[in-house]
């Protein structure tokens, strides 16, 4: 009896003790998945193992990560310590002023060499849009892949083969959005990749984007998820489709799927960590977004998903994946030899124009 | 009870009756309201507040006014149908404007706010903001055009001067495809920016159609479940239970499966010879995809009210009809469906207001042509932020179901609605 009770003290220490030790409680919003999964590996747990009084929350509702934001953060009530959000909604939800402003030499760790984070992230990308609230931690694409077994001869390999039906005949998948297809449709009717905003600010040049969309409109399957297309030409519904690279990469190299991948003209985009305003413990975030984002941490992601770390520092370190062994270099987007011809979103004149050439896309599909 | 000297009925406590009975009357209905209380409380607080809220979004116009508060009160003296721009105060008012906002990072949602009117204003902003401090007057007007040359565009300064009000008509207006020019007049969008009506017609009619398919459909089935004994029509009863007990997502990803080019069905009909392999038929990512699903998601809301209904119509009623004479159609068309319209009523009506705001499987089958309203208010709430559009197609959603509910009622009568 006496022993029980021994037990049972040392056993309700043990408990408040761990209890008490969980002081912070940090709540992350990223897309689950296969996505959270190498953040929980690459950053979580390293974290939490040399942190033992953190304990990180995974909430899985990035996808309505801009409006649940807003909706706390209007209502004073900001449960969300961190939120993963791709650039476009990082610079809206910045420009209507709901996030925190990243200071990044302060915030963010230096490279090993020494280089300060504002130089040794990808130039332009802390700033991305004129805002000040973005830390990147991955580069990705929305690129092509075409079924290997669809075309006799010679393959699809540039933007111009995606819009030619003649010699490819079959099926597409596009993103049902103007972004990115508008900057394509231009490419593949000629003109240069550094002319393509200058071209798409005048009516005429908007009219021929939508023009060569024509050509293809009836051959296309409009996704709207980025599970669909890799379905999609899994299924042989489309002989080639617009995807993210990350998810060809899964289709391609872990299920073995005969798709190939199509990198001329990929639209490079970057996903990355926004802080809510008005957040609890700034400092405990501060704290783990420096640790998250230093050069090391950020090419461990890479061993678990094929999306290139947004750091100059962080490319000589990506190395193998983590199960199958292979290098991953060669899959990563940004890696010289995909990156040969590479479309950059300007998201100032997107700002600008999004509204208008929705409303005429959507239009346009309508017809 | 006595009856005083008066004449008056009274208790015998000497209380005229009829003031008695008023009291006990009141105290019911009193502890009937607080009975309800709770009820009324939840509602208002998670239900009425919320949609009051977001509807009031649809003509809230505060963020110009708010955020830009000297250029909104210097421009109001100025007249917007002249030629001339505004004078050198409003510009000095502006900077100091710009300089608050940029610094309190409450620019951006201008800049947003009247992007929506006229594109290119957020990255005028932007630019602006980001050179504030470094403009320095008087004269303040030539400087802040010397930044952008669009600050000497007077359709930009009209606009500011039509926006800075409280409220706006402007995302009604766009939410029917109208728009103010830069005069202030009301006009039709460019054609090509024309969507919002086409999507509200679509709407309509499709879930008309839907609510159709489903009668025609569930009707039958209803009347099986109805008629037959016990032991068959529980194992009907099960097999509409158990799609209806399943996930959306599963059911609609399955018609994917099922429709798709490369699906179940097209390969059934090209191993039975009734198509060629190259003419393998598009059912699914178009209108056709959207009418199967959503009739299969939805049958099960039409079968439920008219089983119930079904149920009660005693037997004897169509043999007495048959008795009288009547030919086993008269009688069911005479005798049988009338007996029924409260369910088809009540059928008609929960399947089409389902309809017209599902969202999920239109956006999974319903490709570029079987796409509602509700989709487009899904993505200027989520991914535009735009929430006084989709605010004003709500509301404009909400008062054609309210109108169409009124005809119903007009019609058929709500009181003959019976769900069981």
């Amino acid at each position: 009896m006496k022993h029980l009770l021994k037990s049972t003290a040392v056993a309700a220490a043990v408990t408040l003790w761990a209890g008490g030790a969980h002081a912070i409680d940090l709540t992350i919003v990223s897309w689950g998945g296969a996505y959270t999964a190498s953040q929980q590996k690459a950053y979580h747990d390293p974290y939490m193992a040399a942190n033992p009084g953190v304990k990180i929350i995974n909430d899985d509702s990035a996808a309505e990560g801009l409006a649940k934001l807003r909706a706390q953060v209007e209502a004073g009530k900001v449960t969300w310590d961190i939120v993963d959000m791709v650039a476009a909604d990082a610079i809206v939800a910045c420009d209507e002023g709901l996030l925190e402003q990243v200071d990044p030499d302060t915030w963010l760790a230096a490279a090993p060499d020494g280089t300060p984070a504002s130089k040794d992230f990808f130039a332009g990308t802390l700033t991305i849009g004129g805002t000040n609230c973005f830390i990147p931690q991955i580069v990705y694409s929305t690129t092509f892949g075409y079924r290997t077994d669809a075309f006799k001869g010679r393959q699809p390999s540039t933007i111009a083969d995606v819009f030619d039906l003649k010699t490819f005949p079959g099926k597409r998948a596009l993103e049902k959005k103007p972004i990115a297809n508008l900057e394509w449709a231009l490419i593949a009717d000629g003109v240069p990749g550094k002319d393509v905003y200058k071209v798409l600010s005048t009516p005429e040049g908007v009219d021929r984007a939508f023009a060569r969309l024509d050509t293809i409109k009836d051959q296309v399957i409009w996704w709207t998820k980025g599970a669909q297309p890799p379905q999609l030409l899994a299924d042989g519904e489309v002989v080639i489709g617009s995807a993210y690279n990350g998810r060809l990469f899964s289709a391609i190299v872990e299920k073995k799927q005969p798709i190939a991948m199509l990198w001329d003209w990929q639209a490079f985009d970057l996903d990355g960590w926004v802080v809510p305003k008005g957040v609890k413990d700034l400092k405990a975030v501060k704290k783990y977004l420096r640790y998250a984002t230093d050069t090391q941490r950020l090419a461990d992601q890479a061993k678990y998903i094929s999306y290139g770390p947004a750091r100059y520092s962080s490319a000589p370190k990506v190395g193998k994946h983590a199960e199958l062994g292979i290098d991953m270099k060669p899959h990563m987007p940004t890696s010289p030899e995909n990156a040969k011809t590479i479309l950059i979103f300007d998201y100032v004149w997107w700002a600008d124009h999004r509204a208008e050439l929705d409303e005429r896309f959507n239009a346009w599909l309508a017809k | 009870m006595s009856t005083a000297p008066d004449d008056v009925m009274r208790t015998a406590d000497g209380v005229p009756l009829k003031i008695s009975l008023r009291r006990a009357q009141v105290r019911g209905r009193i502890r009937a309201l607080l009975l309800v209380l709770p009820l009324l409380g939840f509602l208002s607080v998670a239900f009425l507040l919320p949609i009051g809220d977001m509807l009031f979004r649809g003509v809230d116009n505060r963020i110009v006014a708010s955020v830009l508060p000297g250029t909104a009160a210097a421009i109001q003296d100025w007249n917007p149908d002249g030629a001339e721009l505004p004078d050198d105060a409003v510009f000095h008012a502006l900077v100091l404007d710009i300089r608050a906002a940029f610094e309190e990072r409450t620019l951006g949602r201008v800049g947003r706010r009247l992007n929506y009117e006229k594109p290119g204003m957020s990255s005028l902003f932007r630019k602006t903001g980001r050179r504030a401090t470094r403009i320095t007057g008087p004269p303040w007007r030539d400087r802040v055009i010397a930044v952008d040359k669009r600050w000497s565009d007077i359709d930009t300064w009209r606009l500011i001067h039509r926006e800075s009000g409280a409220v706006t008509g402007s995302y009604f207006l766009a939410a029917v495809d109208l728009r103010l020019d830069d005069r202030g007049e009301v006009v039709r969008q460019p054609e090509p920016r024309r969507i919002y009506l086409t999507l509200f017609v679509r709407t309509l009619w499709m879930s008309g159609a839907i609510t159709v398919l489903c009668l025609l459909l569930a009707y039958p089935v209803s009347y099986l479940m109805a008629t037959l004994p016990l032991r068959v029509s529980n194992l009907l009863m099960i097999c509409v239970l158990l799609p209806f007990w399943t996930s959306l997502l599963v059911r609609t990803t399955s018609w994917i499966a099922l429709l798709q080019t490369e699906g179940v069905l097209n390969d059934l009909l090209v191993f039975a010879g009734l198509i060629s392999e190259d003419g393998r038929l598009q059912m699914i990512h178009n209108k056709f995809g959207t009418f199967v699903a959503m009739v299969h998601i939805l049958l099960p809301f039409m079968i439920l009210p008219l089983y119930s209904v079904m149920k009660t119509i005693p037997p004897s009623l169509m043999r007495a009809a048959r008795s009288l004479g009547a030919t086993p159609f008269t009688a069911f068309v005479r005798v049988y469906m009338p007996n029924t319209v409260s369910g088809v009523g009540a059928g008609c009506i929960m399947v089409f207001i389902l309809s017209i705001g599902y969202y999920i499987t239109p956006a999974l089958v319903g490709g570029r042509t079987g796409t509602f309203i509700s989709n487009f208010i899904a993505i200027h709430v989520s991914e535009t932020l735009n929430w006084g559009l989709a605010a004003a197609l709500g509301a404009l959603l909400l008062g054609l179901v309210l109108a169409l509910y009124l005809l119903y009622d007009r019609i058929v009568g709500i009181d003959n609605m019976k769900l069981g």
